[in-house]
């Protein structure tokens, strides 16, 4: 039987409407053999949480530019407890000072992958911790 | 190496070059170089100042005129802001460049659930025309003018600038505003967008209209090749887009009735500094001649000064890196020099700390002195043009200018700009080359210092603006303040005047100064648009 393809849910969380990162990124992860839902742009919290429900993905990828990615991350990891999915592997990229890391990590983000991130270790980060792999 | 592609021999000799746009540069250019474009100086050049305006609109060039300097700025609240400009001012900035937070450029107050996380973030917040007077506090209006980097509420920015002038005393006639007002960029390459394309572009043609007999010095649009470019197209394309961008406004004012020639001499552009530098001057001397020339071709625009390509040349955020931030200091100045050596009337600068959040007020007076230290040190105010003449130089011009029409082409196969961009064929197009691009760098084909390369040894934490979150609940008090001082009864009453303009087809220009006087909000105009123009649906583009 072939193996169920990662499915991956790439989405641009907010007001913020740069999408070079996040379409970049949805390429790579399909070149890698993932399967992407990309949410498109301004998409609310709620909204992101559905889709992940709705399309039953392994993986939440957010692309945030406009240094809001701590009130967003904050709701999103809240509504995932919530909603009885916590397990989804939340990965954030985008423009992320460093010194931001650890407070996402607190939340319960597991991958960070600010500016400049290589493909590589996005999707092999993806590979080794997306579950029922 | 570098952003064009390098191959080289076991001997790290250069055999080829092939700029970005897809041209190949040779080891030496002679006279012959230019016999096989066709070069002609008449033709193809002119002095400074004469058609086709390869070498500049003014006959002088920067002798005449220095370059106005506009730094992006804006953050937090009104106060904040306005201490940030009156500051840059005093440092010797010459404009101002308004950043607004992202509830305002997509048409939220500050108190919507929309806009939660995200109030005065990467701009300042705006709701009303209560904090357009205390943004714009003591500013010579009429003697400073400002680029409005807003464009799905351009139209609703540029009537509440009128209304705050007006309120400080200054004639309309007498101000200068700049608003972006490109919304067909926004979907390509920027995202801001709210309404659908054809009432987006509809408001577009009201600004432009409204400014042609209101207001004979603000310049209604800046058309933004610069966005499509940061979002991954190549210099040719960056240029081709944004004339075919400009040409879809300039149908729209047409279609009013009106004559091109009354429109476009107040058109502005703002195109990108990033990149090879030799592209980056040859991208804006085809640039201007082409607009010049297809404005004659194809609108028969005859007035000279309807014909120059003015614009900002600025930005270069592409090209900035998280690695090795201090290292942006100096690609700034690269980029600067390429506009400078490009004859750019107006220049701005993304600041080194920029891959991390917006700059600190020292990174911004960086870029200040970096236009500065070109202009009143080094000597790039001189002469006109410098590099004219050069056979590299004008056979890479010529070249270009194939480039830009080439795509141009493109674009016209599938049936226009309004129509690639409906349809996500321009999307899916830059965004396949943003891909490639970035795979060649992390396979380290493209060089990019600290990136891939000299990567040992100079990280470097640096000082970051700080975002008070305090600044949302103070915008948010306010605006309940506002809703209850205001005239309710002329706030409804003007927003219905208005929704009626909206459907009737009639120009919304007028309507909205006389909401912003009345302290409608931001959002409650935005929203009076949702209601009858409905918001816009993204083409997928995978």
């Amino acid at each position: 039987m072939a193996e169920r393809k990662i499915r991956v849910l790439l989405a641009k969380p907010g007001l913020d409407g740069h999408d070079r990162g996040a379409k970049v990124v949805a390429h790579a992860m399909r070149e890698a053999g993932m399967e992407v839902i990309y949410t498109g742009l301004h998409q609310t919290v709620p909204s992101i949480v559905n889709q992940a429900i709705q399309e039953d993905v392994d993986v939440i990828g957010l692309s945030v530019m406009s240094g809001a990615h701590i009130p967003i991350c904050r709701k999103l990891m809240g509504l995932l407890k919530d909603g009885d999915i916590g397990d989804k592997l939340v990965l954030v990229g985008g423009v992320i000072p460093n010194r931001d890391i650890p407070v996402l990590e607190e939340m319960g983000v597991r991958g960070i992958f600010p500016g400049g991130a290589l493909f590589d270790d996005i999707t092999k980060f993806i590979e080794e911790n997306s579950a029922g792999r | 190496m570098g952003v064009a592609t390098y191959i080289k021999d076991e001997k790290d000799a250069i055999q080829e070059v092939v700029l970005q746009s897809g041209i190949k540069v040779k080891p030496v250019y002679t006279p012959e170089d230019l016999d096989r474009v066709g070069f002609d100086y008449g033709k193809d050049l002119a002095d400074p100042g004469e058609f086709p305006f390869t070498r500049g609109i003014h006959p002088l060039g920067f002798r005449s005129r220095n370059w106005t300097t506009r730094q992006y700025t804006g953050f937090g609240t009104p106060e904040e802001t306005n201490e940030r400009f009156k500051l840059m001012i005093s440092h010797g900035q010459t404009g101002l460049n308004v950043a607004f937070d992202l509830p305002t450029q997509m048409g939220y107050d500050s108190d919507d659930p929309m806009a939660e996380g995200e109030v005065g973030r990467v701009g300042m917040a705006i709701d009303s025309l209560r904090d357009f007077e205390m943004a714009f506090k003591d500013i010579q209006l009429n003697r400073i003018g400002s680029g409005l980097t807003i464009n799905a509420v351009a139209s609703i920015m540029l009537a509440m600038y009128e209304a705050v002038a007006e309120k400080f005393g200054y004639k309309k006639t007498e101000i200068s505003a700049t608003p972006q007002n490109d919304i067909l960029k926004e979907i390509v390459g920027r995202g801001a967008w709210i309404y659908p394309v054809e009432p987006a572009v509809r408001l577009i043609g009201d600004t432009i209209e409204y400014a042609m007999k209101e207001l004979p010095k603000c310049n209604p649009v800046s058309v933004a090749g610069y966005h499509i470019r940061e979002s991954g197209c190549t210099p040719a394309q960056e240029i081709s887009y944004a004339l075919m961008i400009a040409f879809a406004y300039i149908d729209n004012v047409v279609a009013r009735g009106y004559k091109a020639e009354d429109c476009v001499g107040r058109f502005s552009f703002n195109l990108n500094i990033y990149g090879n530098l030799w592209e980056t001057v040859a991208k804006f001397r085809a640039a201007r001649k082409l607009w010049a020339r297809l404005l004659r071709e194809r609108y028969d625009v005859q007035n000279k000064k309807a014909l120059f390509l003015r614009g900002i040349f600025g930005g270069g955020g592409s090209g900035m890196t998280k690695q090795q931030p201090e290292n942006n200091i100096m690609r700034g100045a690269y980029y600067a020099l390429g506009a400078a050596l490009s004859g750019a009337q107006t220049t701005a600068l993304c600041s080194f700390d920029e891959a991390y959040t917006i700059p600190t007020e020292r990174a911004a007076l960086l870029s200040l002195r970096t236009f500065q230290i070109l202009m009143d040190e080094i000597g790039l105010r001189d002469t006109v043009d410098p590099l004219a003449g050069s056979y590299f130089i004008e056979t890479l011009t010529k070249e270009m200018e194939e480039k830009i029409l080439e795509e141009m082409e493109k674009v016209e196969k599938v049936g226009g700009m309004v129509e690639a961009i409906s349809s996500g064929y321009v999307q899916r197009e830059v965004s396949r080359q943003a891909y490639e691009f970035e795979k060649k760098i992390q396979d380290g084909n493209v060089t990019k210092v600290g990136v891939n390369k000299y990567t040992e040894g100079v990280d470097m934490e640096v000082e970051l603006h700080e975002h008070n979150e305090e600044w949302a609940q103070l915008q948010i008090d306010r605006l309940k303040e506002l809703k209850r001082d205001r005239d309710n009864k002329a706030v409804n009453e003007s927003l219905k005047a208005l929704e009626k303009a909206a459907r009737e087809k009639t120009n919304v220009m007028p309507y909205l100064v006389d909401c912003c006087k009345a302290y409608a909000t931001v959002g409650e105009m935005s929203n009076v648009f949702r209601d009858v123009f409905g918001e816009y649906v993204e083409p997928s583009i995978f």
